[in-house]
């Protein structure tokens, strides 16, 4: 092994990094060519739109689970503040106000789970599955069973439009500054490596200078932000403010970061692999649907893929550790190797 | 610390993104933006019927017993029309979740959608997209938002099944003495419309006999309506019918006094399904009751289809087309289309029906 630092960063990314994100291009390219009516303008626009909510969730979510924490109340933060721009909206009040009120929700929102994890030290995945239920249901108090949906069709056209009728859909934009933003500072500041140094050994990070708790606690405003921000374009998206709008989609998002290499324990992934992750799930069942297969079968292929990527690091792992023991073994009588 | 500072950049970045030019588009500049802009062409009475037309039924949710009757009538009528038969949707009855398949469908370049739809707007933009690619859009079940789909097809109006459930009661009761309503929940949107088209039956002359003498929400639990029907037989020993116009609550209704000494001294009928329905009729509990036949409204969403990918209907008020067996129809206000009176089940015809 070298000791140069950029053939160490190198060996990193060409992980499992690398892979997902060969097996997304890959999906990609078989399924514009087998699949009819994949790789037309079209539908391309419709898989942006579908992935949409999912990517812009785990942008945070990477930097969330890389700390070692978790985040289980987006989906939920998306609902309310989709039922309170829903209610806002009814009160009278302008859209341009109401939009940057329900990122500020979200912000609040994610605050109330950064509290909890960093000054009650509770465990996230405990808190945020509380957050996650107590928010939908102050969804359901804000709005109950009933939808608003007679948005200005200047807003609702655009969440659904392409800039410049071309084949770019409109929320592209938003979605790649944030992701550009996200990529810089997780891998190139350093807050960045602060996440790491939190994720890889809280204590050695606090022991580094590096204050964990207020990271955690803004990286759970950010998460609670884009979440707000995500509750806004899906419910111009779908012209529905509903109460259960999103339900269920943190497993999905966290189905997608984990697709992309990241550890659920903790200080290990990138970016660039969560956003092929994401891809790659969305293009899967893209391709799936148009060729019919059931919602089950879907569902089946969805879960399969992400025990598979679980278990090949993990089976990578076991390889190489073996192999280094027998290296280990052989290399007195065999030192060339 | 000036590493945190790059995190609340991102933050601020957030919500600036999200700042649009200032100007202020409230509720009330946009009301009347939105109204019915369809029907577009002139229809041809004459056109003959196309075969091979392509439709895809998207219910709420698959796997739903109701759901797949409805379908069962469309894949019936589009044999029939020698068209092609497709069923699709999701698992989950959201409001999102038919989107996605909305798009697929598009994609496919299908003649003709039928939608049952989970939310009458979140369908829309995508059903418009369908639109305006050429392909038609027939709801049925619930609507879709009007002005994103061709026609609707209405189980059944709401005046009709008023009437009806009125037209039933009056004749278990021999045309006068005490009746009550078991409902479901106090605010179902359409439980409460029947209850008012009831109401103003039940103030007509020929029904002056007939004394509402109380309306009970059994909120569409078996169990709580089991004791409201208990609770109702208690309090007004005279009562000659309970009429239930919810499924559960007729169901409920009719096994507590099937099993009780009321049994023979009260009637029981309201909307209910043969299945549900079949031991209390056979039992002599129940004399009739009455519910739409879902597999009619599915067939009646394909011939609507295939008559407006045909041209004979484009979905304006008062075009005519026939649909096979169930006979003509004329396109009402709005595209609606009503399937008819509900049908009336009792023990000649209950063993035709299985759902």
């Amino acid at each position: 092994m070298s000791d140069n630092p950029v053939a160490r960063r190198l060996s990193r990314v060409a992980g499992w990094d690398a892979a997902i994100i060969v097996v997304a291009i890959l999906a990609l390219v078989v399924a514009g060519g087998a699949v009819e009516n994949f790789a037309t303008t079209r539908n391309v626009g419709f898989l942006v739109l579908d992935l949409l909510p999912i990517a812009l969730l785990a942008l945070p979510m990477t930097l969330v689970i890389i700390t070692g924490e978790i985040d289980l109340s987006v989906a939920s933060t998306l609902g309310l503040t989709s039922a309170v721009l829903g209610s806002l909206w009814n009160s009278g009040m302008a859209i341009e106000t109401i939009i940057p009120l329900c990122v500020l929700l979200g912000a609040v929102l994610g605050a109330v789970n950064g509290v909890f994890v960093t000054v009650f030290r509770l465990p996230s995945l405990a808190v945020t599955i509380g957050t996650m239920a107590l928010f939908r249901g102050l969804a359901f108090v804000v709005l109950g069973d009933s939808a608003v949906a007679d948005f200005p069709a200047a807003f609702t056209g655009w969440a659904t439009g392409t800039i410049g009728d071309g084949p770019v859909p409109n929320v592209l934009v938003p979605l790649l500054v944030l992701a550009a933003v996200f990529v810089v500072v997780l891998h190139a500041t350093p807050v960045g490596r602060a996440v790491f140094a939190a994720g890889a050994s809280e204590q050695t990070a606090r022991f580094s200078g590096v204050r964990v708790d207020r990271l955690k606690f803004w990286l759970f405003v950010a998460s609670g932000a884009v979440a707000g921000l995500a509750g806004v374009l899906w419910t111009l998206r779908y012209s529905s403010a509903r109460a259960d709008n999103g339900f269920g989609l943190e497993l999905a998002v966290v189905a997608a970061v984990l697709l992309g290499g990241v550890s659920i324990f903790g200080g290990k992934g990138a970016m660039p692999g969560v956003l092929a992750g994401v891809l790659l799930l969305a293009t899967v069942q893209n391709a799936l649907r148009l060729e019919d297969v059931s919602n089950e079968a879907l569902n089946i292929v969805t879960g399969a893929l992400l025990i598979v990527s679980v278990l090949l690091p993990n089976i990578g792992r076991s390889v190489r550790a073996a192999t280094h023991r027998r290296r280990l073994r052989q290399s007195p009588t065999d030192p060339i190797s | 610390m000036s590493r945190y500072r790059v995190l609340r950049v991102l933050t601020a970045a957030t919500l600036a993104l999200t700042l649009a030019a200032c100007g202020g588009t409230t509720k009330d500049d946009t009301s009347g933006e939105q109204g019915g802009g369809q029907a577009t062409g002139v229809a041809d009475p004459d056109a003959e019927l196309k075969e091979g037309v392509t439709m895809a039924y998207l219910p709420k949710q698959l796997n739903n017993p109701y759901s797949d009757i409805e379908v069962s009538g469309g894949e019936e009528a589009l044999g029939e029309l020698k068209g092609e038969y497709k069923l699709v949707g999701p698992n989950d009855a959201s409001a999102s979740s038919q989107v996605s398949y909305i798009n697929t469908l598009i994609q496919q370049q299908h003649d003709v959608i039928g939608i049952a739809a989970n939310d009458p707007n979140a369908v829309c933009p995508s059903l418009n997209q369908a639109r305006d690619s050429g392909i038609k859009v027939v709801a049925f079940d619930s609507d879709a938002a009007k002005e994103c789909r061709d026609v609707f097809i209405n189980q059944a109006s709401t005046q009709g099944i008023g009437e009806k459930l009125v037209e039933m009661t009056s004749k278990l009761a021999g045309g006068s003495g005490e009746i009550a309503i078991l409902s479901a929940t106090p605010n179902a949107t359409n439980q409460n419309a029947w209850i008012e088209v009831m109401k103003t039956e039940l103030a007509k002359p020929e029904n002056k006999g007939l004394k509402l003498v109380k309306i009970a929400y059994g909120n569409d639990e078996d169990q709580k309506s089991f004791q409201e029907a208990q609770g109702l037989l208690q309090s007004y020993p005279n009562l000659k019918v309970i009429v239930s116009p919810t499924t559960v609550g007729i169901a409920a209704a009719a096994r507590y006094v099937s099993s009780s000494n009321y049994k023979g001294q009260v009637a029981i009928t309201g909307l209910g399904t043969p299945n549900q329905m079949r031991e209390y009729i056979k039992n002599g509990t129940v004399t009739e009751f009455a519910l739409w036949n879902p597999a009619d409204i599915g067939y009646l969403a394909a011939y609507a289809g295939v008559a407006l990918v045909s041209g004979q209907i484009t979905g304006k008020e008062g075009e005519t087309f026939t649909a096979g067996k169930l006979g003509d129809y004329e396109i009402g206000a709005d595209g609606e289309i009503v399937l008819g009176p509900p049908t009336v089940f009792d023990s000649g015809n209950i063993d035709d029906f299985d759902f």
